[in-house]
């Protein structure tokens, strides 16, 4: 059975309203239907304004969808009440893009990673730090380091700090909104195996939003490509990879720069006015669904 | 046309100077397009700004030589240097926004730049504006003129900004980070414009990146930075295909892209440059490093044609130019 199901989901922002002009609504989630598998990872393709990052705060009540349906574990997490929520979250957590400002800079390693622990009323003091300590060797960090501040750390090792304190209760999902994007190359790739290291010994579901294609197909058994707040194709990341149906999957999968300098690109380009917002997905292999 | 030989730029802090950019020698031929590249911290913006000569205090050019087209830009005064900026050197930053003004319409900004450098008289300056915006593929030209840079998209700021920098009509073009804030469909569109203004207008081109793609796409030579000094050059073919210094190949190791599969990382971090190892900078990250390696800073040695690396692993001839491990 699915871990994360997501139905029809709608996410409406309004947009230039003000005190008496009524604004107008921008659909940054456009009926946006997937499903994750426990143990799997699950990517969220798209370029900027796409709707990914909103998804991903959707599915976990960050921000509240317009309609739709998200289940977790089969229950729906948009009936949930601020309680229940509550609860629901210690098992569903999300690790933001920027390790630079995702971190309160007045607050050492320690207390940041201990935070989640300490809000939930979990354990005593000292199995607290015991619990702390155990979370940073986890994520490969010095243990003689707890008491640094974050700005007495680089990106990579912020970036390791925001996972430990998304691991501290336990979760069993994990939403990964652009992980390591903001993280030097040699940084990223660290991380990224970090992350896959985790996924194997912690048994966790993965949601992993980028828009680095290239990293993508490292990381993720399926994904999805977004346009717009739409779905636009669906499927095994290795068939994306090789048999990209939608025109825009194929526009994005030309765009990636190859670092061999004898493959040079041919680039497609994508005509959004080519783009009919009626057509559905539809199934066109096993598993891969395309709106065309 | 562009020359730089041992420049040193520090930063002078109360802990003493910290070189940013230290005995870095490159230079670029007419119609060259230079690939720098490096992670953050390496000194390849620095290096940039020291071309330009706009480095801040507590930065400082403390040695070298900078020549361009002859003559020696480190001697000139900073009138002198002015003319040469925007006019003869132009430059392209990361971040389209914060380097076009927010109050004035990007037609103004960019008829500014052609009027203080006498390009244009306010008679003609108007056409100049569209024809040039036309030149870098702004739909409806005359229009987006009088447009506000809030008013654009990501992709029409950064044409905007290749405009202002193609407007003196300039033989360098020093492009910091050009497309690094821009999504992968448009940086693509931004790639392709820029290579063919440089190919239509014979520039040259110095191209700072961290993304070894874009070098494969769009460099004839790469210089690869770490820690301040260039620790790899060549032809792009040569350094890509048969990368001879351990960082480059750990750089291209780690590139996401290869067809899935775990990634190859480089262990460790960048250091800070206020604490640099002794020795090569990159020893402790490095797999293959040498006893000596912790001591001994390595000279430049030739690898292959045109093709150095500073990596004491070259210093005995390697057997076959490209056998070395």
């Amino acid at each position: 059975m699915a871990l994360v199901e997501v139905e029809h989901l709608v996410k409406q922002f309004v947009s230039g309203g003000g005190l008496l002009r009524r604004g107008h609504a921008v659909t940054a989630v456009d009926r946006v239907s997937f499903a994750i598998a426990a143990g799997e990872t699950f990517g969220l393709v798209g370029e900027s304004g796409s709707g990914k990052t909103t998804t991903g705060r959707c599915l976990l009540r960050l921000v509240e969808p317009t309609s739709g349906t998200v289940r977790f574990r089969g229950e729906d997490v948009l009936q949930f009440s601020t309680q229940r929520l509550r609860e629901a979250r210690r098992d569903m957590q999300i690790v933001f893009q920027d390790p630079y400002s995702s971190l309160n800079p007045r607050m050492r390693a320690r207390a940041i990673v201990e935070e989640p622990l300490v809000i939930h009323k979990i354990g005593s003091t000292s199995e607290r730090r015991a619990r702390v300590a155990e979370l940073f060797s986890l994520v490969g960090l010095d243990a003689a380091h707890l008491e640094r501040y974050p700005h007495q750390f680089s990106g990579g090792q912020r970036q390791r700090i925001g996972l430990a304190r998304a691991l501290a209760l336990n979760p069993s999902f994990l939403v990964l909104d652009e992980p390591v994007s903001a993280l030097d190359l040699s940084i990223q790739a660290q991380v990224v195996n970090l992350l896959a290291d985790l996924q194997q010994r912690l048994n966790l579901t993965y949601l992993f939003i980028a828009h680095d294609l290239r990293l993508v197909e490292h990381i993720c058994s399926r994904l999805a490509v977004m346009y717009r707040g739409r779905i636009v194709e669906m499927g095994p990341t290795p068939a994306l990879f090789s048999q990209p149906q939608h025109p825009y999957t194929r526009a994005l999968l030309s765009a990636i720069p190859v670092t061999d300098p004898d493959q040079p690109r041919q680039r497609i380009v994508f005509d959004p006015a080519t783009l009919d917002r009626a057509v559905a997905l539809r199934e066109v292999a096993s598993g891969h669904f395309a709106a065309v | 046309m562009l020359d730089v030989a041992h420049l040193t730029t520090v930063f002078d802090l109360p802990a003493g100077p910290i070189p940013a950019v230290n005995d870095v020698s490159f230079s670029i031929a007419p119609g060259e397009t230079l690939g720098l590249v490096g992670e953050s911290g390496s000194g390849k913006s620095v290096t940039a700004m020291s071309i330009m000569r706009l480095v801040q205090p507590p930065g400082r050019i403390a040695g070298g030589r900078i020549a361009f087209r002859g003559r020696d830009l480190l001697s000139l005064t900073e009138s002198e240097m002015r003319a040469v900026r925007g006019a003869e050197i132009a430059l392209i930053f990361q971040e389209p926004m914060t380097a076009l003004n927010p109050v004035f319409t990007v037609g103004d900004q960019i008829a500014e730049t052609l009027l203080v450098h006498r390009r244009a008289t306010k008679a003609d300056v108007g056409g100049r504006v569209v024809a040039l915006l036309e030149s870098v593929r702004v739909a409806n030209a005359a229009l987006r003129a009088g447009d506000y840079p809030h008013q654009l998209s990501g992709g029409q700021r950064q044409r905007v900004l290749i405009a202002m920098a193609l407007a003196c009509r300039p033989s360098l073009i020093i492009a910091d980070e050009p497309t690094t804030a821009l999504d992968v469909t448009i940086q693509a569109e931004i790639l392709d414009l820029l290579r063919e203004r440089q190919r239509t207008l014979q520039l040259s081109l110095l191209l700072i990146t961290h993304d070894l793609g874009i070098i494969a796409e769009i460099a004839d030579r790469v210089a690869v930075m770490y820690a301040g000094r260039i620790v790899e050059h060549g032809p792009v073919r040569a350094v890509l295909r048969h990368p001879q210094h351990p960082y480059t190949r750990g750089l291209l190791a780690s590139m996401p892209g290869r067809g899935g599969g775990r990634l190859q990382a480089i262990e460790g971090v960048v250091p800070s440059l206020g604490a640099l190892p002794a020795g090569c900078a990159f020893h402790p990250r490095c797999p293959d490093r040498l006893a000596a390696c912790a001591t001994i800073v390595p000279a430049a040695f030739t690898v292959g044609p045109s093709h150095e690396a500073r990596c004491l692993l070259h210093r005995e001839p390697p057997a076959g130019s490209h056998g070395a491990r």
